[in-house]
């Protein structure tokens, strides 16, 4: 019923989109800028799948109107590599087998890149709550765990 | 969800005059995580938002007289706030137990208490800390005890014209100790099926001064047990007493059986988990 003209950077890079007050972070990225590396699972910030970060910290896109980002950073999960180099926490994905099917992944990625950056002496007590909110219906954890920790060393 | 009007006031005033405009359908958004579903599932269907996230001054967290919390702190900055670990470590680490860290670092201590769900963490050892809600309309401000904040299941005392702007925490008595217990059964991000706080103070002779017990998840609002609390004070912290405390804390809860358990399981649950509490902080 209202729109709104928002301003906020998208991994690095200044965005203007003009909005309704009902538009979802998650639609926005997916459907208005083609993003789709952030999933659309449960839509009730459980499962984890659209976890993005807002000024570094993880949130669910499925909870957060488009309007609550204006003049914030957010970041997905194409935000990860730079140029055409991997992160070391995607590296250790691909190389711990931190993925099956992969849907959960990308919200894996950036919940634990945000986690990792707020932790570098980590415990295992510690990943796991951090974690816990994002589900692997394959049951991949231990793999996604083994790549948080290898990130952590590299 | 339904397309409605999103307003977003730069100032205290301008939120207030809003609200006093008493539109019908008006709601008022903080971090948005309950709000944002409700609406999705067409269970509340605003004409108008009123979002708050302009007004910084209500994200404030003070150690003044006691402690002072901004309504728009959300769960993850009080976690991590020195103030509030300082003032009572039980404090900081319910905001920590709140769902998930996405959760918490969007949803807002305000957000939480206006929502008045029955299940949550923050309104169990923020009743045992003797907090008091500051709400403020264009007409006047007031003090609400926490514990008549809450009305029922989803519903607060507030009037549709007030604003809660801050919880109000008074000093701890000398030497008091205080936990915050949550039973999870199922997985760590779940609600409780039952959970416990206690704030207890002893004197040098052994007895004890000061008892707050309240619980959450066992009744349509958190609540004090009273009887509980009465039947601490004067008396040595051993297990006897412990013991009867938490029977007389389970006789006070009112729990509405759900996938968590039956009623009667949740009232035993709480007695359990109220002497496990006890016994944290005698």
């Amino acid at each position: 019923m209202s729109q709104h003209r928002i301003r906020f950077t998208l991994n690095g890079a200044l965005r203007e989109a003009t909005v309704s007050a009902e538009r979802l972070l998650v639609d926005l990225l997916r459907e208005d800028l083609a993003l789709t590396g952030t999933k659309d699972g449960c839509s009730v910030g459980v499962c984890g799948l659209c976890t993005v970060q807002v000024d570094g910290a993880p949130m669910s896109a499925c909870l957060l109107l488009a309007t609550q980002i204006d003049g914030a950073a957010v970041r997905t999960v194409e935000g990860l590599a730079s140029g055409g180099d991997l992160s070391p926490l995607q590296e250790a994905f691909i190389g711990e087998g931190g993925f099956q099917c992969g849907i959960c992944t990308s919200g894996q990625l950036m919940a634990a890149d945000a986690f990792l950056r707020d932790h570098p002496d980590f415990s295992d007590g510690e990943v796991t709550e951090a974690m816990l909110g994002n589900l692997c219906r394959c049951t991949g954890y231990y793999g996604i765990r083994r790549a948080i920790v290898k990130a952590r060393r590299s | 969800m339904r397309p409605f009007s999103y307003l977003e006031p730069e100032t205290l005033d301008e939120a207030l005059a809003l609200l006093a405009e008493d539109v019908e359908d008006t709601h008022v958004m903080a971090g948005g995580t309950s709000l944002v579903i409700l609406m999705k599932q067409d269970l509340v269907r605003p004409a108008r938002v009123i979002g708050l996230r302009k007004l910084a001054q209500l994200r404030a967290i003070d150690a003044q007289d006691g402690l002072r919390l901004g309504a728009l702190a959300t769960h993850a900055s009080l976690a991590r706030s020195a103030a509030v670990w300082q003032y009572a470590g039980a404090l900081a680490a319910t905001f920590a137990a709140v769902a998930t860290v996405r959760i918490r670092e969007q949803a807002t201590l305000g957000g939480n208490l206006v929502h008045a769900d029955p299940a949550q963490d923050p309104p169990v050892t923020l009743l045992a800390l003797d907090a008091v809600a500051v709400a403020m309309s264009t007409a006047r401000a007031r003090r609400i005890p926490l514990e008549e904040l809450f009305v029922d299941i989803f519903e607060t005392s507030l009037d549709h014209d007030e604003l809660l702007l801050r919880v109000e925490l008074p000093p701890l008595p000398a030497g008091a100790r205080a936990t915050y217990l949550k039973f999870l059964p199922n997985t760590l991000d779940d609600y409780a099926t039952v959970s416990v706080a206690a704030v207890v103070a002893t004197g040098a002779d052994g007895t004890c001064g000061h008892a707050r017990i309240a619980l959450g998840g066992v009744a349509p609002i958190p609540l004090r047990a009273r009887e509980a609390e009465r039947w601490l004070v004067g008396r040595r912290l051993d297990d006897a007493a412990i013991k009867e405390a938490a029977t007389l804390a389970a006789a006070a809860t009112d729990p509405l059986p759900d996938l968590r358990g039956s009623a009667e399981y949740k009232r035993a649950m709480a007695a359990v988990w109220t002497e496990r509490a006890l016994h944290a902080v005698a």
